[in-house]
């Protein structure tokens, strides 16, 4: 196990607001982690500094053995270097079948021209089916992404996600609307996912959490509260103080 | 993979038959064949109409495929028709001169050959040297050059700020429009060395074939037309059905996921207007010598809104979409307008259609938008059913 993505010290304000104050985190791969925390704690910030959307105003996002930083990347840079990432609400491209949504992540070269004279290779093919066994859409291939159930959606992402290949798979609430069969097989996907690469799941849902089994990041106010197994942090009692002892969580 | 792409897409073959028929039947029926069935103007406006299709196939590559409603391209189109207009009078022109001079005794030497032509052309300005953009003027390779690579410039330098700064939507319309008026104003000025508001005239006389008829010259562009749309329509075909298509589509729904996927989707853009433009100024370039005349107010930005309308109201993010909706409204409007509709007497109010016929292209184009999204191609949707 190695440091693969390290974000230390970073912080940022939106318009007075600190949405990520003062914020470390170390990712290490392969490894699963969880990061919980109430609304507003961060988390969605978190990933959009570590994708490159989002700018932050002070600190360090360094990325793999040569320490090379993220900041100053485009989206683009940041995820042909290996950093893929699941929206919270599945975004797909619905009018396309779902061989196509997963043939345009597949790792291959991403130039305009490139594209443009690709063509279809059988290892890419199997590489789609290996996919589709993966998350379970081996049926669905043929079928329009918007025809999806919203469990299939989140799948046929996460499916994008690993057939960009990356060696960090960022994934904001992966379970959000699912059913309780559904979850558990994510939590199967993302599990399988992490024995060779690192996993990052935002999560809201404890239960969710507790299935994934793994090391736990609390945030809250911009800012990691605690972090550890997911017994050790629930016994926190900041953390329960601020989001477990909450109604709502 | 070529191959395998014409055989697998239904809708090109039935286009390309389509359109195949449709020229064969008025190449056989002109008056260039000897049958007459078809009038010399009619098949000038039959071809124009092919060119209009085909730079409505481009904005729709460039708009139903990718999502940028570029109201530029019409622009694009207007500079192609220039770059070979200016060739088309400059040759004309010297040839004129020429032969008025050649019965003088003495030699002319060639600055006055030249300033001969410059007052010739550019007397209408009140001027008579030529600027500098007529630089290649005499030279037919270098203006049809001039025809790919002015529009592909403009829109390359135009799309790379554009885009680089991610401005979308509604915004990047508005700034496409604003690149369209500016060429259009500019191009109405006395000393934009375009011949101001007069434009450019005397387009369908093709320098060195002053002895073929009309009906010939007007039945090679119209069949110079067809082949330009076939072309154009294979290339943007094969673009939009592979991979190519599916970025460019995805870049359309969704962007910021195409971005996460690791695509600089700037590049593409820029690729697509890039592409659509160059192929909007050959689509000019035919045009014009077609219609014999170009001038500033072809540019106006609101013939590049009138593209984005046929291409809704054919369907958007369908090829043969684009092409119903340029020939159908093209056509109609030009039937209304020219006087060829009747007018409706409702006894208390005459309906001129010269004047209501906006009224009407407006209503239709609301319509569509509301009722029918998916345009006149969408019809086509009831009748073949999509193989699974």
């Amino acid at each position: 196990m190695s440091s693969l993505l390290e974000v230390s010290g970073v912080s940022k304000t939106f318009d007075g607001f600190r949405a990520i104050n003062d914020l470390s985190i170390q990712i290490n791969e392969p490894e699963l982690r969880a990061i919980i925390g109430p609304n507003g704690a961060g988390k969605t910030t978190f990933m959009d500094i570590v994708t490159g959307k989002t700018i932050p105003d002070v600190g360090r996002v360094v990325w793999g053995e040569r320490n090379e930083t993220l900041l100053g990347l485009s989206e683009a840079e940041i995820a042909n270097k290996g950093i893929g990432r699941k929206f919270q609400k599945p975004t797909v491209f619905e009018e396309q079948s779902v061989r196509q949504n997963l043939a345009m992540a597949l790792k291959n070269p991403r130039g305009p021209f490139a594209v443009l004279f690709h063509r279809k290779t059988a290892q890419g093919a199997a590489r789609i089916e290996e996919i589709a066994e993966e998350v379970g859409l081996t049926n669905q291939l043929t079928r329009t992404a918007g025809e999806l159930s919203h469990g299939q959606k989140q799948w046929l992402e996460i499916g994008m996600l690993l057939a960009q290949d990356p060696r960090l798979l960022l994934v904001d609430e992966p379970a959000a609307g699912m059913t309780a069969e559904e979850r558990e097989k994510t939590t199967d996907i993302l599990r399988r996912a992490a024995q060779t690469r690192a996993v990052v799941v935002v999560e809201h849902d404890m239960e969710f959490v507790r299935r994934l089994g793994c090391k736990v990041t609390v945030l809250h106010e911009g800012h990691v509260l605690a972090e550890g197994s997911l017994d050790h942090v629930t016994a926190d009692p900041t953390v329960i103080d601020v989001y477990l002892g909450r109604a709502d969580a | 993979m070529t191959q395998g792409f014409l055989v697998t897409n239904r809708s090109i073959r039935w286009f390309l038959m389509a359109l195949a028929l449709f020229t064969a039947v008025v190449a056989f029926g002109s008056e260039a064949s000897g049958a007459g069935l078809i009038s010399t103007s009619l098949v000038k406006t039959l071809g124009k109409t092919l060119c209009l299709c085909l730079v409505a196939v481009a904005m729709d590559v460039v708009w139903g495929y990718c999502g940028i409603l570029s109201l530029g391209h019409f622009a694009f189109f207007g500079i192609g028709g220039y770059a070979v207009g200016m060739w088309l009078m400059y040759a004309r022109t010297e040839g004129i001169v020429m032969s008025s001079l050649s019965a003088q005794v003495i030699p002319s030497t060639p600055t006055e050959v030249s300033d001969a032509i410059g007052s010739q052309i550019f007397g209408v300005v009140g001027s008579s040297d030529f600027p500098m953009i007529w630089a290649f003027a005499h030279s037919l390779p270098l203006q049809l050059l001039m025809v790919v690579l002015v529009p592909g410039l403009l829109a390359l330098v135009f799309g790379w700020l554009a885009f680089r700064s991610r401005v979308t939507g509604v915004y990047l319309s508005i700034l496409t429009q604003a690149m369209t008026l500016a060429l259009s104003l500019y191009l109405f000025q006395n000393d934009s060395g375009l011949r101001g508001n007069n434009g450019l005239s005397g387009l369908q006389n093709i320098p060195g074939f002053e002895q073929t008829s009309q009906a010939t010259i007007s039945l090679v562009f119209f069949l110079a037309s067809a082949l330009a749309l076939g072309l154009g329509y294979i290339l943007f075909a094969w673009i939009v059905a592979g991979k190519m298509g599916s970025v460019v589509k995805g870049i359309r729904d969704n962007e910021a996921r195409v971005r996460f996927l690791g695509y600089r989707v700037e590049g593409y853009k820029l690729f697509v207007f890039t592409l659509t433009a160059v192929v909007s100024g050959i689509a000019g370039a035919l045009y014009y010598p077609q219609a014999g005349i170009i001038n500033p107010a072809e540019i106006a930005p609101i013939a590049s809104i009138y593209l984005a309308v046929w291409v809704a109201i054919g369907g958007r993010g369908r090829l043969y979409g684009a092409v119903i909706g340029a020939a159908l409204v093209s056509l109609l409007s030009s039937w209304f307008t020219g006087g060829g509709a009747p007018d409706v007497n409702l006894g208390f109010y005459l309906i001129q259609w010269t004047d209501w016929w906006l009224v009407l292209l407006g209503l239709s184009f609301v319509c569509v938008t509301l009722f029918f999204p998916k345009g006149i191609g969408g019809l086509f949707d009831y009748i073949v059913r999509k193989p699974s």
